[in-house]
């Protein structure tokens, strides 16, 4: 059954929240504050995606579970909303001021990390075509997506340092991130297995 | 600006106030959670009565008063203040309240007076917040002012918002309101006032004392690793494509200018 899930559902699907979250912010259903709502269930999203997409390799190695099809979507769709979160931020938040934008990701710590994560996230999201892995070989291709093991921290990081204190959630977002990468640090069982080369 | 039904404190700002529901919808009381519509949501267990605030240290007549026994002589009057928020944002509220000033001098303050320690309820059992793990705040909630600052004509203790008592969300049934300095300094639900010689210890600069200062008076040219501190966003004007407004030196509240004259505002945040 999750075999005829067909891919560009997941897409359909994952846009649900950003939309919502929209429509929520010019029909003032979205609280008092409206563009920080906006800006934070965009990120929060994106940070879900990127966790999910980490997912994928863990459960079909230990669970056996295959949903490797799905991962590009998952992969692009936190990209999609971490993207839109920067535009949020950038627009919605700072009002194009490009000199207080420019001094807050300089200054800031949780913009300066925020800012990094995206960075990370162009070269992965470039390169998630078949034709980019083609071009790119197998191998190369691998490496080079490995950048989304330290984009995973640094979005986590990015959440811990956007709050004031040490509250529950950011915390227990950084225990996901930290799980999921030590999965992949298990001893390798079958080598045929990851010669598939899915990190 | 409109002809309010009620005279207003010369002392009042005449900009439009938030809707009743931005300010009782919208709070930061991490005794009721960390998220912004927590405390509204949680608020509603906090019993306010009967409340007992204590007024001690160095005073000639300390004392635990009933609340209403405390307040019967006091006339309160409204105060429309801006309130700037650390964290870049901004509302205009209708407080209902009277002077700080007044509450010290009954207590007849002693010379070696020089700061004023406040302290919020610790309740855990009402206060859902104080239960969270981690802990957010070393609880109780502990705010300071210098004791010329507490004096100040602009410092209120508030008991009401929008011609009403004040809603347990906003700090009932009494807090500090100093309209020149972060929201945070407006300790809230408090339960004591203590005359003091030295600087008292207050919760965020416990927590950050990098980031939270024990002044935090409003300055846009004094960044806060955080959040910047030249413009603010007023809540609710302009939904989802609101324009932020610049800050002003101590939210611009210019009379307190003179409360710090000679003392470096960039090394005393």
């Amino acid at each position: 059954m999750r075999r005829n899930f067909p891919v560009w559902a997941v897409y359909g699907l994952g846009f649900v929240p950003a939309v919502a979250a929209f429509g929520a912010g010019l029909s003032g259903l979205s609280g008092p504050d409206p563009i920080r709502a906006l800006e934070q269930s965009l990120g929060l999203w994106a940070l879900r995606f990127l966790l999910a997409a980490l997912c994928v390799t863990p459960l079909r190695r230990f669970a056996g579970v295959n949903l490797l099809r799905y991962r590009r979507a998952l992969g692009l769709l936190s990209f999609y909303y971490a993207a839109l979160h920067f535009l949020a931020f950038i627009g919605l938040d700072h009002n194009f001021d490009w000199a207080e934008i420019g001094r807050e990701i300089v200054k800031k710590p949780y913009a300066f990390i925020g800012m990094a994560c995206l960075l990370l996230l162009i070269p992965l999201a470039a390169t998630s075509s078949n034709g980019m892995i083609k071009r790119l070989g197998a191998k190369n291709w691998t490496r080079l997506h490995r950048l989304v093991y330290p984009a995973a921290l640094l979005a986590v990081a990015h959440f811990i340092f956007a709050v004031k204190s040490w509250p529950l959630e950011p915390l227990l977002y950084a225990g996901a991130a930290v799980s999921l990468l030590a999965l992949r640090l298990a001893p390798k069982k079958s080598r045929s297995l990851e010669q598939a080369g899915n990190a | 600006a409109t002809a309010a039904p009620t005279p207003r404190s010369p002392l009042s700002t005449d900009e439009k106030p938030n809707r009743l529901s931005d300010i009782t919808g919208y709070n930061n009381f991490y005794e009721f959670g960390v998220g912004k519509s927590d405390p509204a949501a949680n608020a509603g267990r906090l019993k306010t009565r009967p409340w007992t605030l204590r007024i001690d240290g160095l005073v000639d007549k300390p004392a635990d008063y009933a609340l209403e026994d405390f307040l019967k002589p006091l006339t309160l009057e409204e105060r429309i203040y801006r309130m700037r928020c650390v964290e870049g944002w901004s509302m205009v509220i209708p407080w209902l309240g009277f002077p700080l000033a007044d509450a010290i001098s009954r207590a007849q303050p002693q010379s070696a007076a020089k700061y004023v320690a406040f302290e919020t309820l610790y309740r855990p059992d009402e206060m859902s917040g104080q239960r969270g793990f981690p802990r957010i705040i070393p609880w109780p909630y502990r705010e300071g002012l210098r004791l010329d600052e507490a004096m100040h004509p602009l410092t209120i203790l508030a008991t009401g918002l929008y011609g009403e008592p004040l809603p347990n969300q906003n700090g009932a049934p009494l807090r500090l309101v100093v309209p020149w300095k972060y929201g945070f300094k407006g300790i809230k639900s408090i339960v004591r006032l203590t005359l003091v010689a030295e600087q008292p210890p207050t919760s965020w600069s416990m927590i950050g004392p990098d980031e939270y200062g024990f002044f935090a008076n409003v300055n846009p040219n004094v960044d806060h690793p955080r959040w910047s501190q030249a413009t603010e966003r007023r809540i609710g004007e302009g939904g989802l494509f609101a324009k932020r407004l610049k800050t002003q030196m101590f939210n611009g509240y210019d009379s307190v200018a003179s409360l710090y004259s000679g003392l470096d505002l960039r090394a005393n945040y």
